[in-house]
């Protein structure tokens, strides 16, 4: 987990985006409980007021949810609910850069199509 | 009303200005960058609110209490700065004896413990610490003080990347167990960047920005791309500063104008905290 901070994106999209990361692949599990706001502020040195920022993301989205006076915990459900966002947002974050680069370069779609099929090793 | 309070702060230095009608106000509970270049009055601004000096006029008050000579006032602030108000030939160890003499919350446990993960020698006089061990016993009588306040000037000078990185998590964790306000001066800009949550920059003795820093990064941006495209699109714009490179062109800018409109051919980023501050502070 690494926070980049030369990034365009600020560093409290990033911590939620850090802590989906970890959902997605196992690493919290359903139903776990998550490291509090002054451990993540201490792990990627960020102010607690930033980490909290990030974490209220995951919480008004439904990722993770807090019980009071102990901590916080990843909902049921909450992998499946990031795969079906981030493939909502697939297009936005990965195929538009793509075009725009190709088109820089002059790459055909033909050609772009035949690298993703390599891709996917065909 | 909790937090520093300066009112038309001015001081002068054999008729320099180092102060020049500066008000401002450091909250409860936040940390605070405050960033300067050489000479824009940051040593000047925490000596008068800890009064180790005086300002020619103003106000300086804590809480609502005026700070100069007043104890009760003082005893809320800590200010680990160039000099410290120890016997230079004390031990360390017993500067941790008395520090609770003058600051009733002073946890010499805690100063031990940070004492030990620095690795200082506690047995050693405190004018016989090295520039960077100097510095690491200024922080550790700093955040054990346990004062509302906390004032530190250029707390990493001397220390290695280890001892900074170790302070400011030990800073960071601090602040989340025992909330206080933080106003870190120092020059290594983009280390502390992401520590802090608020920012005054400070230029020729006046304030010249005070805002989060979330505000203040999110109204900063580049745009680079061929001479002519930069022209035409920064007319107009709140630009702080331009660098060319043969035909290529970078401009800086500051709020207004919509980056989205760049524009095709024009590149947009972000600019960070230290080149925003160098656009800033230059001239």
């Amino acid at each position: 987990m690494d926070i980049n901070f030369e990034s365009e994106r600020p560093i409290f999209l990033q911590i939620a985006e850090c802590l989906e990361d970890a959902v997605l692949s196992g690493a919290y599990p359903e139903g776990s409980q998550i490291p509090s706001i002054t451990e993540i502020s201490v792990g990627f040195k960020i102010n607690p007021a930033t980490a909290l920022k990030g974490i209220n993301l995951l919480v008004d989205s439904g990722i993770v949810y807090k019980k009071r006076g102990i901590g916080m915990f990843v909902s049921a459900g909450a992998a499946r609910k990031l795969i079906q966002k981030r493939r909502a947002q697939f297009y936005e974050s990965y195929v538009s850069g793509l075009v725009k680069e190709a088109r820089r370069l002059g790459l055909s779609e033909t050609e772009i199509n035949s690298m993703i099929r390599k891709g996917f090793g065909e | 009303m909790n937090g520093i309070e300066v009112r038309n702060l001015s001081k002068s230095y054999d008729g320099v200005k180092a102060l020049n009608g500066v008000s401002l106000r450091f909250e409860g509970n936040k940390i605070y960058g405050l960033l300067g270049r050489n000479g824009a009055g940051k040593t000047t601004l925490l000596n008068i609110v800890t009064g180790r000096i005086f300002a020619d006029r103003g106000e300086a008050l804590v809480d609502g209490m005026p700070i100069p000579e007043n104890d009760p006032a003082l005893r809320k602030i800590y200010l680990a700065g160039e000099k410290t108000l120890f016997p230079e030939g004390m031990k360390v160890q017993d500067t941790f004896k008395w520090s609770g003499e003058f600051y009733p919350a002073f946890d010499p446990e805690y100063a031990g413990n940070l004492a030990e993960q620095f690795r200082l020698d506690t047995k050693k006089r405190v004018k016989s610490l090295s520039t960077g061990y100097d510095s690491i016993f200024k922080l550790i009588i700093a955040m054990s003080a346990n004062t509302p306040y906390i004032l530190l000037d250029e707390p990493v000078l001397g220390l290695d990347a280890n001892n900074r990185d170790l302070f400011y998590r030990l800073l960071i964790e601090k602040y989340s167990e025992r909330p206080c306000t933080v106003v870190i001066s120092t020059h290594l800009i983009e280390e502390v960047s992401s520590v802090i949550e608020e920012i005054v920059i400070l230029k020729e003795g006046a304030v010249i920005k005070n805002e989060p820093r979330e505000t203040l990064l999110s109204k900063g941006y580049a745009v680079s791309g061929t001479a002519r495209q930069i022209d035409a699109y920064i007319a107009g714009k709140n630009v702080i500063g331009t660098e060319s490179l043969g035909g290529l062109k970078t401009a800086y800018i500051l709020g207004g104008g919509d980056r989205d409109a760049a524009g095709e051919g024009i590149e947009v980023s972000k600019l960070d905290l230290q080149k925003l501050f160098i656009h800033l502070t230059n001239s």
